[in-house]
Formats: structure tokens, C-alpha cells, sequence
């Protein structure tokens, strides 16, 4: 999941109204419950990721989201003792005792499990949509250290990896038994401080330390937003605005228990696909996408 | 004014027993090309940290003397500050590279030093294009290879427009192609740009003809500092391993050694010993049956149309036979990605080819580009058995941490792993060595050839370097774009080309396929040589 600079209008938004549009999309998932407007959420990611050209990416997410949706529904199924509709009796159980999954516990388990998978799917389409150099540059602004931390994670982790699959490479030149985990283990863990030193000197030596001294005294240059800052920045303000507003007004109602209670009404519906609609809206302007 | 002006430094690193530099005093003046020189441990890297301000700001440790940087002095001024003044470009690119594409790394030193989004833009583009990098500026960084990481480094350290440019050996991981083209790159912006240069290196034959100065280290004190001929000629006296192939060969035949090929031959010409252009091979002429490239009977490896193709990607053996007889030496090389490294994994079974077949009569050992890695236990002693030390000389550094140990007793003591234990381990039929001189001094370097010749068994080294695969090699293996295009006995190989050939060949202009000094001084005066097989 590695950012990768493609021809779509996410990609050629700059980082805050990407941000912002993700957030929006992510505050919704976790302040909507009815099924039909968190569906309305998750069909507007994985739409926008189609669109974004990160399909592949977030095919690869779903795949291993999915059992942790069934697993959060599952484990809801089995530990709520709320509802009313029992569906499978399984009697006393050992450690958890009388056992009986009732479809309201089971629903909500797999609303949970939506949301999860949901967040997940904003996490892939951020990392694979939003410029990480774009985001550092950002928070530079607000958090010196905090982005000089976020620069040496973000590149130690690629260096690590590489590391670690030489370290494997060399051990299976090695003849006879190969070193256990442990002594694997210790050893890539005893070059990431040499590494992060590498980065941390190379960040010093291009002058990133006085950046900081003309960072305070210098005011923050503008420059001019594009259609697709501006698309964006807008279709997050929807968002976040109708998501709030159809919690508070109960236009998006759901109760799990004790019984079920999931109006799909003609405001429920028209919130799911004016949000569909305000989440995608960005992406049908193409013009000037490619760098 | 001196745009560096170091005096009296003496620094140790902490924790350290015996200082990295001590008593050092240099000047730089504006737009001078310096070649610091010096076997690996004298301290040329620890110099060029002072003056980037990483010593001591970033290392800290004991620091006497002052260095001052184009009119900052390094105690009052860290690293950041001295970024105003001084790129600074290291070995590993990998840790050079801290931002997501080319264009933003580009970008990250001219954007620190506060300037408009316009010039950092053209800056960016300008720097790309000197560099021929513009094709990479919007690739992830995670997708290039190990030679254009290193260009991209060097972007990023030029793209700010330093008055200063500090270089630690940053040829050791491109091929001879890229190599010469940087060397030429640093002096083009040294003439154009009035950049100075500040350039440690340890293949001298490569830069020192770009040099206006040379300074050579000798355990961290400055042991020469002149002109490059008077390096050469003190080189001759004092230090014999800085001495470059040329000025081996010009001092073989009693004459005034000279830097670079050009002087070199103008040398010779001017003495009267140019190689006339018919001068016989040391081969033999016509006599191919002296060097049968297929090998008859049982071959210690055999690799049989091997192509590796990448899924949604291009292939990078394209079909490759070759084989290897016992106790043949050979020299893969190559420009980098020719596929020279997943030739020798391929060899190994490290890889599976997706076409062909690889044969050996026995194990393969192979032995990457970094030691460290076979290096996973506490001492010396849990990493390999006695016997295999005492292979490679390392019996008495028995309880040694292996990280402790210096470049080369890394590699010898993982060259001892991969060898395996001689009373436990079978003897590999074949031992290859992927870049193993990378850092290397000369005097490193020429233990490896006289460890590897004891061996006695085949050996299949990568490399970059024509001086070592004319010093260890019997045959040459040539690879561009996953293919053999070229396939001989050393002294063909590496006779014929500019780049792939060693210095004495180039100046002698390939005669007789005389690779190294002492046969060209033989061939130039007309006596027997012997033929290096």
C-alpha cells in the first residue's frame, strides 16, 4: 500500500482537501449507523477508489477485511446477550454459558463489521491516494518534530523491509541449519537505530534543521487552489455537513435493540445517495489530472 | 577568502580509543576540485562529516581545532546551517533518499533554503536534466535501482546550488558506464557552476585526471596535499597502494608518472613508447583452442538457457548459457541491472528461472553485496566453526562481536559462513561473490584476490571493477540487458572497450591485451610476457 502518483482527480488534489475528504468520508462511517447510509459510505469508497485507479489496492484490503468483518459479527453474535429474535439455541457453553444468537446482536455485529471494513478501505485509498511528501510538507507547518519523526518512520520502514530481505537472502546462503527466529529478529532490530541515524544525518545535511529558524519568522506562501482542491474541499464539507446533520435529525435512524429498527424511508434514501453523490461528484471532472 | 578552512582539527568519535583525525588542517578555495585520498580507516569520511557540520553536531564526541565553512565556523553553525553552503552526498543511497518521489527529493534542499515554489521548480528541472534523471522525477523511489537512487542523491545534493559539494566515494555502487559519467558530471559543474568539490575515493584511477588537488589521509593525519602528478610522484615513494595503475605503468618504464589516460599516453608518446597499433597479443593471434569458452567433461556449473521474467514486468536473463569448469575464475560483468546479481542467485537457487536449467556438481556459495547480513550471533565463534576461520585468518578473533570487526574482516569472516566449516560442511563446488570490492581499498582488495586464488575452487565474482577482474579473473563474462555479449579470456575482454577495460589498457590502447602495469612495462620494452591466466 505505497503511494503511487496516478492520472485520477484524488491524486491531483493537493494533500489537505485529499485529507479532508477522507477524514469526512471516515467521520461518516463512524457517525452513521443505518445500513442503507453506511452502505451509501462504503459504496462511495470503494467507487472512489475505482475511479482513483486503486482498485487493485483496495480489492487486496477487502480481501483480508472481510474476515475481520465476520469475526467482529461473529464475536457480537456470540457475547450480546441483547434482542429479542433468537435464531440458533446453542445451549450452556463452556465459558460462556447459556448461549443463544439473536438476529439483533448478529445485525449489529455485522453493521460494526461494515464500519470497520469501511475505515479500512478509507486507510488503503489514503495511503494510495495521498502524497505522503505532500502530507510531511503540511504537518511541517504545525509540528516540526512531529514531521521529522513521520519522515524518518516513513522511510525507515521501506529501508527496513529491504534490509530484512537480504538478511533472509543471506541465511539461506548459509549451509547448514539456518539461525533461529530470535537470533534473526535481533539482528534486523540492531540496525534500525544505525539506519534511522543514516536518515536522521541525511535530513540534517539538506538543510532540514534551519528550515525550522525560517519557517517562524517567514508568512506561509498561498498557492492557487485547483479545480480539484476546490472539488474536493467542497465535497468534504457535504459530506461531514449531511452525515452530522442526518444523525442529529434521525433521518438515518437505527436501533439494534431490542429490536431491530432500520427505517429505509424516502430520507433515508435520499441521504445515502445525495452523500453517494457528494462523495463521487470530484471525480467527474478529469480535465487537468495528469502530471 | 577559503571557502573551507580547517585548522588544527583533532576529533574522536565517542566511545572511541584513539582519535579519527587528528591535527588536520586544509584549506578549499571556491571552485576547486580536491581528491581526498587514502586507505579505508584514514579518515576521509570522518573529515568530510566535519565539514558538513555532522561532526560533531550529529555524532558528538571530542572536537578540537575549528572548521569553517564559506565564513561559518562548525561550532556556532550545525549542519543545517552549513546545508546554505555545503551538499554532502554519502555511500548507501538508500539512506540518502528521504521523500517519496525524485521531484520532491529534488525539491526538499532548495525548499528548506526558503526559496519561491518558481525557483525550487527550476530548480528541479535543471538539475534533472543535467543529471539525464528527468524521466525518473515522478517514480516512486521504492522502484529504482541502486544506480539511479545515487543519481537521485546527487540531484538532491546539487539541486540547492552549494558552493560546496561533498562526495564520500560515490561511485562505489555504479558500474564503470556511470562512474566515469559522474566523475565527468562533477568536473562539468566544477568549470561551469564554480562548485567546488570535495571527493573521497578510493579508485583514484577514475578522478584524480579531474583533480586540481589531491590531500591524502594516513591515519587521520593529512599525509600529502599538493597537486595530483606530485601526489602520484609521492604516492610512488611513501604510499604504494594509492598509486594509480597508470602511474605503475609510467614508473615501470622510468618515466614521470601522470594523471588520467590522455597524459598517461601523451607520456609515452613523448618518450618514444607509444605501442605501436600492431603489437602482438599475448594471446597468441588465432590460436582460440588456448581458451575453450565451452567447457569439455564436467563443469562445476552449467546454466542452460536461463531466462527470469518478471510477472507484469521485463525479463532479466534473456536465455543465458554458460559454463564453468573447476577451479576457473570468473568475472561477471556488466552494467548495473544487466543482471548480473540474478545470475548469481539463479546460480545459487536462490532464484527459480522461469526458463532453462542450472546444473552444479555440487553446493554454490554465494556471498551478496553485504556482509553484515550473514551476521546474525553475539561472536565470532557462534557464527562459523574453527576450521573455516582459520580458512580465511580470522582464528583470532574468535570472541570478537562480529559487528565489531572492520569492512574486510566482515567479508572474510562471511565468506567463512558461506564456505561452511571445511570439518562439517561439504566444499562448495562453486563460490560466487556479488560486488565483494564495493568500499574497498586497493590494499583490501588484492588480499581478496590472493584469498580467492587459494581457494581452489570455481569462482564467479560480480563486479565493477576492471583493476580487480583483471587481477583475480581468468575469463570475463560480459552482460548487457540479460545477455552475454562477450565471453573470454580476460585480456580480450577487457582490452577492447573504454569503460569495461583497465587503465593500462586504455592508455595502451589495448595492445597486445595488456591489462596490468607490469606487463605493459614488459611489452613496451619488448621483453617476455607472461601471459596473466
Amino acid at each position: 500500500m505505497i503511494y503511487h502518483r496516478r492520472a485520477s482527480p484524488l491524486h491531483a488534489a493537493r494533500a489537505a482537501a485529499a485529507i479532508a475528504w477522507c477524514v469526512a468520508l471516515g467521520v461518516a462511517a463512524l457517525v452513521v449507523s443505518n445500513p442503507v447510509v453506511l452502505g451509501a459510505v462504503a459504496l462511495s469508497v470503494a467507487a472512489a477508489g475505482l475511479l482513483a485507479g486503486a482498485g487493485r489496492e483496495l480489492r487486496r484490503s477487502l480481501l483480508w477485511s472481510v474476515p475481520l468483518w465476520f469475526t467482529i459479527a461473529a464475536i457480537n453474535a456470540l457475547v450480546s446477550r441483547e434482542g429479542l429474535t433468537v435464531i440458533w439455541r446453542f445451549g450452556d457453553l463452556p465459558l460462556l454459558g447459556q448461549t443463544n444468537i439473536t438476529l439483533e446482536a448478529t445485525v449489529v455485529g455485522a453493521v460494526n463489521g461494515l464500519r470497520a471494513v469501511v475505515l479500512v478501505l478509507i486507510g488503503t485509498l489514503y495511503s494510495v491516494a495521498v502524497d505522503p511528501d505532500e502530507v510531511l510538507r503540511l504537518f511541517r507547518r504545525f509540528s516540526f518534530s512531529s514531521a521529522l519523526s513521520a519522515t524518518i518512520a516513513t522511510r525507515i520502514m521501506p529501508v527496513l523491509v529491504r534490509d530484512s530481505r537480504r538478511l533472509a537472502e543471506a541465511q539461506r546462503c548459509r549451509p547448514g541449519d539456518p539461525p533461529g527466529r530470535a537470533q534473526l529478529l535481533r539482528a534486523t532490530t540492531a540496525g534500525v537505530l544505525d539506519r534511522a541515524l543514516d536518515i536522521a544525518a541525511t535530513l540534517e545535511v539538506r538543510g532540514y534543521g534551519s528550515a525550522r529558524q525560517r519557517a517562524r519568522g517567514r508568512p506561509h506562501r498561498h498557492t492557487p487552489w485547483s479545480r480539484h482542491d476546490i472539488g474536493f474541499a467542497v465535497s468534504a464539507a457535504v459530506v461531514l455537513a449531511l452525515a452530522v446533520l442526518a444523525r442529529v435529525s434521525g433521518w438515518e435512524q437505527f436501533t439494534g435493540y431490542p429490536l431491530l429498527r432500520a427505517p429505509a424511508g424516502a430520507r433515508t434514501v435520499g441521504v445515502a445517495v445525495v452523500l453517494l453523490g457528494a462523495a463521487l461528484a470530484p471525480f467527474l471532472d478529469r480535465r487537468g489530472i495528469e502530471r | 577568502m577559503s571557502l573551507i578552512r580547517v585548522s588544527a582539527l583533532t576529533y574522536t568519535y565517542p566511545g572511541a580509543g584513539r582519535p579519527a583525525l587528528t591535527d588536520v588542517s586544509l584549506t578549499v578555495e571556491p571552485g576547486e576540485f580536491v581528491v581526498l585520498a587514502g586507505l579505508s580507516g584514514s579518515g576521509k569520511s570522518t573529515l568530510l562529516r566535519a565539514v558538513s557540520g555532522l561532526v560533531p553536531h550529529f555524532h558528538g564526541g571530542s572536537f578540537a581545532g575549528n572548521v569553517v565553512v564559506d565564513g561559518r565556523d562548525s561550532r556556532e553553525h550545525g549542519p543545517g546551517e552549513l546545508a546554505e553552503s555545503v551538499g554532502s552526498l554519502f555511500q548507501d543511497p538508500e539512506t540518502q533518499i528521504v521523500l517519496g518521489t525524485p521531484r520532491a527529493e529534488l525539491a526538499f534542499a532548495a525548499e528548506n533554503r526558503g526559496w519561491s515554489a518558481a525557483e525550487v521548480a527550476r530548480a528541479v528541472e535543471e538539475t534533472a536534466l543535467a543529471l539525464a534523471i528527468e524521466g525518473l522525477l515522478d517514480r516512486p523511489v521504492h522502484e529504482l535501482s541502486g544506480g539511479e537512487l545515487q543519481r537521485v542523491a546527487l540531484g538532491a545534493t546539487l539541486a540547492a546550488r552549494p558552493a560546496l559539494v561533498c562526495l564520500d566515494e560515490p561511485t562505489s555502487q555504479l558500474d564503470p558506464v556511470a562512474g566515469d559519467e559522474l566523475i565527468g558530471l562533477l568536473r562539468r559543474l566544477n568549470e561551469d557552476g564554480d562548485t567546488a568539490v570535495l571527493l573521497a575515493e578510493h579508485r583514484l584511477e577514475r578522478c584524480l585526471a579531474a583533480a586540481d588537488r589531491v590531500v591524502a589521509m594516513d591515519g587521520g593525519r593529512v599525509a600529502f596535499d599538493g597537486a595530483a602528478e606530485r601526489f602520484l610522484v609521492w604516492a610512488l615513494r611513501a604510499a604504494p597502494a594509492l598509486v594509480t595503475p597508470g602511474a605503475r605503468l609510467l614508473a615501470g618504464l622510468e618515466l614521470p608518472p601522470a594523471p588520467g589516460v590522455k597524459r598517461a599516453r601523451a607520456t609515452l608518446r613523448t618518450a618514444g613508447l607509444a605501442p605501436a597499433p600492431d603489437a602482438g597479443s599475448l594471446l597468441g593471434p588465432g590460436d582460440p583452442k588456448r581458451f575453450p569458452r565451452r567447457v569439455q567433461g564436467e563443469a562445476a556449473l552449467r546454466v542452460k538457457g536461463v531466462w527470469h521474467e518478471v510477472k507484469d514486468g521485463p525479463a532479466i536473463l534473456r536465455g543465458i548459457d554458460l559454463a564453468v569448469a573447476p577451479g576457473e575464475r570468473v568475472a561477471l560483468m556488466g552494467r548495473n541491472g544487466a543482471g548480473k546479481s540474478t545470475l548469481l542467485r539463479h546460480a545459487a537457487g536462490l532464484m527459480e528461472p522461469t526458463r532453462g536449467r542450472v546444473e552444479a556438481a555440487g553446493r554454490v556459495a554465494l556471498l551478496l553485496q553485504n556482509p553484515t547480513d550473514y551476521l546474525v550471533h553475539e561472536s565470532v565463534r557462534e557464527e562459523v566453526g574453527q576450521g573455516a576461520l582459520t580458512r580465511v585468518g580470522l582464528s583470532g578473533l574468535t570472541d570478537r562481536h562480529p559487528r565489531d570487526l572492520s569492512g574486510g574482516e566482515k567479508q572474510r569472516l562471511a565468506l567463512a559462513i558461506v564456505l561452511g566449516d571445511p570439518g562439517a560442511d561439504a566444499t562448495p563446488a562453486v563460490l560466487c561473490l556479488d560486488e565483494p570490492t564495493r568500499g574497498m581499498d586497493r590494499a583490501a582488495k588484492d588480499a581478496l584476490v590472493g584469498l580467492l586464488g587459494e581457494l581452489g575452487i570455481a569462482v564467479i565474482v560480480a563486479t565493477h571493477d576492471p583493476e580487480f577482474a583483471a587481477a583475480f579473473a581468468q575469463r570475463v563474462v560480459l552482460l548487457a540487458d540479460g545477455r552475454v555479449i562477450a565471453d573470454g579470456r580476460t585480456s580480450e575482454v577487457l582490452s577492447g572497450g573504454t569503460y569495461f577495460a583497465t587503465e593500462t589498457a586504455r592508455i595502451l590502447g589495448g595492445a597486445g591485451g595488456v591489462l596490468l602495469p607490469a606487463d605493459g612495462v614488459a611489452l613496451l620494452r619488448g621483453s617476455d610476457v607472461e601471459v596473466p591466466v
